[in-house]
């Protein structure tokens, strides 16, 4: 186990017959793999709270009162232990266990995905009876049964070891498998009309010792001998989740989570495990597009995009990007590049097309200055035991999947305290020790009173002094303090989250923080500059650019426009030729009418995408381009955390590496970028940025930190005026699966996105008077929507919280960018 | 055959009608150890019964005065939990005890609990005695009208809860961490111990003392008449009395209470009084000396005293009391193949080998009995029993976490070689047909 003191002296054991010098508390199952005596297992899993019930690992152990045979996974070594694991009793004994588990399992190996990497069969071969000495006819069960959309359950297979029920229960939280019936007509299932629906349910699949579970995306898709497989890391969040591609005949067919101690201890979510489908799927560009008559012209009116050559393709861009100039120029994206990508993006727009008009974030996320400017942690630091952690961004079960199970870990088993000030509850609530729902646009008054010298006289942003006076001893007895911050609702301007975290930043001694921005390698992408102000290694603008003036062929002027900005002056025709990178700001950005009229107005829009989505719809340029798994290089997660990302496939039709098309396009521009590999680029960047000098990825297993800063930051003065007190303010949260283009290209994933429902606290939803799940209008001067009401005693008083970016109703129509919150109306339809 | 004519402790009430209502039990001379317990202190109580040598009754006969003194000083709370899921085969002397003379039960909880310092006692009582939890439930309220259960328990300070709980039918939970698991609301399945010594770690995580029903019953007894006489019963450390239910081919079967550690078996299956001998004056074959985990005695063994030790040494147990006879009619095969039956329907399905090895011990013997067995069969069942309780030695040792794996051995190892030739007819019975259906 992980919870193991190094500095303490170690406990002298002997396994075999020979010494071995195990850490103190250590189980004797680790302390002997460790000394190179593997004691065969199936229950036991190094992440889960040993249960000793498959019997496979009993050893002989002997403590000075004779040798017995003691399950290895559930005794401690103590000092003097003499263990043996290859006495003739032992050996006896692992036999029986494996005889046992093998009288009534179907040993279908040739037709069983596990076949080739099943610990039962290698097991067998390794430890087991040759031969079968039981004649009866075998349990029977319907094989398979699915027990979620996602996993399939063969309960013939399956030899009853608790992994997937422990996962389930006390890693996931979501306990919806379990024992069954008794004796040897024990079963895992799930209870009827209830599902396995975990957004982990993957996991199971992977740490099932047989292959009872398999999941839907890779059943009778390969045999384990025929994949190849090479480490990487998972792109669809932040985290950067260490993960293995494992392919075959060109093909990514499975995820594989990978224990990384610092990361994700070997869980994925759903949405990360299952993510290559969208890579695979028809949908997926594979050559660039163009408005027009497929004869090779752009006609900016044309009614559809057609195919076209790169060489055209590439010189149509270059003539929008240039016929703008570079004030008329913005780009918009950037958080699915590689960190190489991103630099080669960085250098082409700001050093040769000459614009400041960029930005990873799309309205949704922080200044890059402000992250730039705060103490980080590390995952490890957020959960180590004993903290605080303050929840002041988006619900990490719905967007940081593996994140919430560190997290949630933390707080279970290892008494970390939880103060939430998320506007509604989280998929954490059930374990804060504090929940703070600040009033939607007041977050900063609240973390105001939480760090004053007294508690306040009366309720603070909606929140009872008592509440904030508990919450406030304890964040001030605390040791260590981590702020879990990103954007907790998209209703809300990023304006009072930036001064809470101002405000928590100097009033908490000690306090880090952990970037919660969502998008994929967006960290990575700010690291390389792709924000307003800055350069690549976190450098201001108004720094002067350093050794880049020699470098680059040119370094902007001055600061260009964040994603608002550049929509807002594309709506207002200031900006003429906007690209986008990986974007979608017509279902992403939080103010669907202004990205409407920016998409509208524009004369060029040009995307660079692995699909055609929403935005991209509207384009006259598609771009294709390589996505993760088809292009090698690195990723930096929420912590600037940086590990290899691998190329094991190559990408669909002509579609090439983002960094190629910035080389192309600054060709075409009549520009050499002098970028020529991947390997190349990583040399320029950790030559030219300074957070990243002399940083070798590979050095370690976990990958390496970005360091720097903390830097300076005063935020902008805001405006801090409330809305009217009757009103209802709206929070706008993301789910795991919603309408992202990559989810919709999924198969099996894809329906898993519900619809969003308005839901208002006990108390409003009684005012309406409407029957539960009836349909409401909700309006704002912005525009209105239709969606199912229903009441949810997660919600303060007084808003109203819906979930952006599903299909049946867009909370993005309803909110206007420029205000601090936005006020609702809910009415009968 | 000499019986000393001892006091009835325990089954003083079994022939009062109206023994198990409040009235009946009062007018018996019942509370009146309560009220003998009150007026010392708690430790003082507490000495009494370690000195009074009280083994608890459930099965594995640990003194409950030393049991009581486990829990850690100053965790609380501390419970009080009652062992009433009675469910070993051949044992029906707590179901008695719960149904005649549940005020005697009460009071004894009452007394462990003034002790053993516990606020709070859960009875848990096994859910096919529906007749037992309608009389437990009723003595209860009369008690708690009483004032006898509840705050400030016959004007004292001393307040205690008692909490009844209905089981939901498996014989799992009578082993003490599995009852804790019930009582949380999981699925019946023994903890791991360690750490879960429930003295230490036990119900809700709380220190934790788990005592039979029978256990806690003499206690009333032993408070009001003293230490003294109750150790001037039995012998060596089998002191006072005990009940024995009496089950099988006897004239008299029946619950029967006797001095502990000096009638012997001879005594209880043949004097007048209790088993009244084999029926129809046939010969005994076996008897199972202790519940269906327990190993088979046989004619031999008749003159053994009923005392914890000796029958440990002679290699087998005296577990729940339960006395299973069987006359010279008895198809011994058939016999073990009931009891094994028993053991893998209850097997809860924790561990591989008891999950598996009971049923696959089933259904060998199940193959034997029904004429398909085959002459590699005996030597298969030895084996796979030593892969459950590896060296067939006594007492068991385990590859399971907890003894009912095991106990599924007993009436295999017990027999197979003394009745082999039993065995082997039914092997040869009919010819050898290739089996791969289940009969049963």
């Amino acid at each position: 186990m992980t919870d193991v003191q190094q500095s303490a002296p170690a406990v002298a054991i002997t396994v075999n017959g020979t010494g071995f010098d195990a850490n103190p508390g250590e189980l004797v199952i680790e302390a002997c793999e460790r000394a190179g005596v593997y004691i065969p297992r199936f229950c036991y899993h190094p992440r889960m709270n040993p249960v000793g019930m498959c019997r496979m690992c009993l050893v002989n152990i002997d403590t000075g009162r004779g040798p017995a045979l003691q399950p290895a996974c559930m005794i401690k070594v103590s000092p003097n232990m003499a263990v043996n694991t290859e006495a003739p009793n032992v050996k006896k004994a692992q036999d029986g266990v494996l005889e046992f588990l093998l009288i009534n399992h179907p040993l279908d190996c040739p037709v069983c995905d596990k076949g080739g990497e099943c610990p039962l069969q290698d097991q067998t071969m390794a430890y087991g009876p040759g031969e079968s000495r039981f004649i009866e006819e075998k349990r029977h069960f319907e094989k398979p049964i699915p027990i979620s959309d996602l996993v399939y359950l063969d309960r013939e297979r399956c030899i009853l070891c608790d992994r997937c029920t422990r996962f389930a229960k006390e890693v996931a939280g979501d306990p919806l498998i379990h024992f069954m019936n008794r004796g040897n007509e024990t079963q895992v299932n799930t209870f009827p009309d209830d599902p396995f629906a975990s957004y982990f349910s993957g996991n199971t699949v992977q740490i099932c010792p047989v292959g009872a579970l398999t999941a839907k995306p890779y059943r009778f898709k390969a045999r384990p001998w025929d994949l190849d497989e090479i480490g990487s890391t998972a792109t669809v969040d932040s985290v950067g989740s260490r993960i293995t591609v494992q392919s075959s005949r060109n093909v990514v067919l499975r995820y594989l989570g990978v224990d990384s101690d610092a990361v994700n201890w070997g869980w994925l979510s759903d949405k990360e495990r299952f993510s290559f489908e969208a890579l695979n799927s028809e949908g997926r560009l594979s050559e660039p597009l163009m408005r027009g008559d497929d004869l090779g012209k752009l006609q900016r009116d044309g009614a559809q995009l057609v195919r076209a050559t790169w060489a055209q393709a590439l010189r149509a861009a270059a003539e929008a990007i240039s016929s703008a100039g570079p004030d008329k120029v913005g780009v918009i994206g950037g958080a699915r590049l590689t960190n190489e990508a991103a630099y080669a993006w960085a250098k082409l727009v700001k050093g040769v097309i000459g614009t400041d008009n960029v930005d990873c974030q799309l309205g949704d996320g922080l200044p890059a200055e402000l992250l730039f400017s705060l103490p980080r942690a590390t995952i490890d630091e957020a959960c180590a035991k004993g903290g605080v952690v303050v929840l002041l961004g988006p619900d990490p079960k719905e967007e940081l999947g593996a994140l919430y199970l560190r997290l949630r870990h933390a707080i279970v088993e290892d008494k970390v305290t939880l103060i939430e000030l998320t506007p509604r509850s989280t998929g954490l609530s059930p374990f804060a020790a504090h929940r703070l729902a600040a009033r939607p646009g007041q977050v900063d008054a609240l973390a105001r009173a939480l760090v004053a010298a007294h508690d306040p006289t009366g309720d603070v942003a909606g929140v009872s002094s008592d509440a904030i006076g508990r919450a406030r001893r304890s964040l001030q007895s605390a040791t260590a303090v981590t702020v879990i911050l990103g954007r907790p609702s998209l209703a809300e301007s990023p304006d009072a989250v930036v001064d809470a975290a101002v405000e928590l930043r100097h009033g908490v001694a000690g306090v880090r923080f952990l970037s919660a921005l969502r998008r994929g390698n967006v960290h990575g992408a700010l690291d390389m500059g792709l924000a307003p102000g800055l350069l690549p290694g976190r450098v201001p603008l108004s720094a002067g650019g350093g050794d880049l003036r020699e470098e680059w062929p040119n370094v902007p002027a001055q600061r260009g426009l964040d994603a608002r900005g550049i929509l807002q002056a594309a709506a207002e025709g200031r900006i003429t030729t906007l690209v986008l990178l990986g974007a979608d700001p017509l279902s992403d950005f939080p103010d669907t009418d202004l990205a409407q009229r920016a998409l509208e107005r524009v004369e060029h829009l040009i995307a660079v995408d692995l699909f055609v989505n929403a935005s991209g719809a509207h384009a006259d340029i598609v771009l294709a381009a390589a996505g993760p798994t088809e292009v090698a290089g690195s990723f930096t997660n929420l912590e600037g955390r940086i590990s290899p990302l691998a190329q094991k496939v190559t990408p669909p039709g002509t579609a090439r590496a983002d960094w190629i098309i910035a080389t192309d396009l600054a060709g075409h521009l009549g520009k050499n970028l002098h970028l020529e590999s991947i390997d190349q680029i990583w040399s320029e960047i950790i030559r030219l940025s300074p957070t990243h000098a002399g940083l070798d990825v590979t050095a370690a297993a976990d990958g390496v930190l970005v360091r720097g800063g903390p830097f300076a930051y005063t935020p902008d003065a805001t405006d801090a005026t409330a809305a009217a007190d009757d009103s209802l303010l709206l929070v706008a949260t993301r789910m795991m699966y919603d309408q992202g283009v990559g989810l919709q290209n999924s198969p099996s994933s894809a329906h898993l996105a519900s619809p969003t429902a308005v839901r208002l606290s006990p108390a409003d939803f009684d005012k309406l008077g409407v029957a539960d799940g009836a349909t409401v209008r909700v309006a704002t001067a912005r525009g209105s929507v239709h969606a199912p009401a229903a009441s949810d005693g997660g919600v303060p008083k007084g808003t109203a919280a819906m979930v952006f970016n599903q299909a049946n109703a867009s909370a993005a129509a309803l909110i206007d960018a420029s205000s601090r919150v936005t006020a609702v109306k809910v009415e009968r339809a | 055959m000499t019986i000393n004519e001892v006091p009835k402790i325990i089954t003083s009430r079994f022939d009062v009608v109206d023994g198990h209502t409040l009235a009946g039990y009062q007018r018996t001379g019942g509370y009146l150890g309560l009220r003998d317990a009150l007026a010392k202190s708690p430790a003082q109580v507490h000495d009494d019964v370690k000195n009074a040598s009280l083994l608890g009754r459930g099965g594995a006969g640990f003194p409950a005065g030393t049991k009581w003194g486990l829990a850690p000083a100053n965790v609380w709370p501390r419970y009080m939990v009652i062992n009433g899921d009675e469910s070993e085969p051949g044992t029906y002397k707590d179901r008695l005890l719960l149904e005649r003379d549940p005020h005697q039960l009460i009071e004894g909880i009452l007394i462990a609990c003034y002790a053993a310092a516990c606020g709070q006692a859960f009875l848990y009582i096994r859910g096919e005695m529906a007749h037992a939890h309608e009389r437990v439930a009723s003595a209860l309220n009369e008690a708690y009208a009483a004032g006898y259960v509840g705050k400030n328990i016959l004007g004292t300070n001393f307040s205690v809860d008692i909490v009844m709980h209905w089981g939901a039918g498996a014989y799992i939970v009578g082993e003490e961490t599995a009852l804790i698991e019930s009582l949380e609301g999981n699925r019946g399945m023994p903890r791991l111990k360690p750490p879960y010594f429930p003295a230490a770690i036990g119900l809700y995580q709380k220190p934790t003392i788990v005592n039979n029903v029978e256990t806690l019953s003499n206690l009333p007894w032993i408070l009001h008449n003293g230490v003294d006489k109750w150790n001037a019963l039995g012998a060596e450390q089998s002191k006072g009395t005990r009940v024995f239910a009496v089950s099988g081919h006897v004239k008299n079967p029946g619950v029967y209470e006797v001095e502990f550690g000096v009638t012997t078996f001879r005594d209880i299956i043949f004097d007048p009084r209790f088993g009244g001998g084999i029926r129809d004056d046939r010969s005994l074959k076996a008897f199972i000396p202790g519940g269906g985990s327990a190993m088979w005695f046989y004619e031999e063994h008749l003159d053994l005293p009923l005392e914890k030790g000796t029958v440990d040494r002679a290699g087998s147990m005296l577990g729940s009391g339960a006395i299973v006879v069987m006359d010279d009619t008895t198809d011994i095969p058939k016999a073990a193949l009931r009891i094994v039956r028993f053991f893998s329907r209850e097997s809860c399905g924790k561990c591989t080998p008891c999950r598996e090895g009971t049923t696959w011990l089933e259904r060998i013997l199940d193959r034997i009995v029904d004429g398909h067995g085959r002459p590699s069969d005996l030597d298969l069942l030895l084996d796979v029993c030593d892969n459950i309780s590896p060296g067939l030695a006594w007492p068991p040792r385990q590859t399971t976490i907890c003894p009912l794996g095991p106990s599924a051995v007993s009436p295999i190892v017990s027999t197979i070689n003394r009745f082999r030739s039993e065995y082997e007819a039914k092997i040869t019975m009919r010819s050898s047909i290739p089996v791969v259906g289940v009969s049963s």
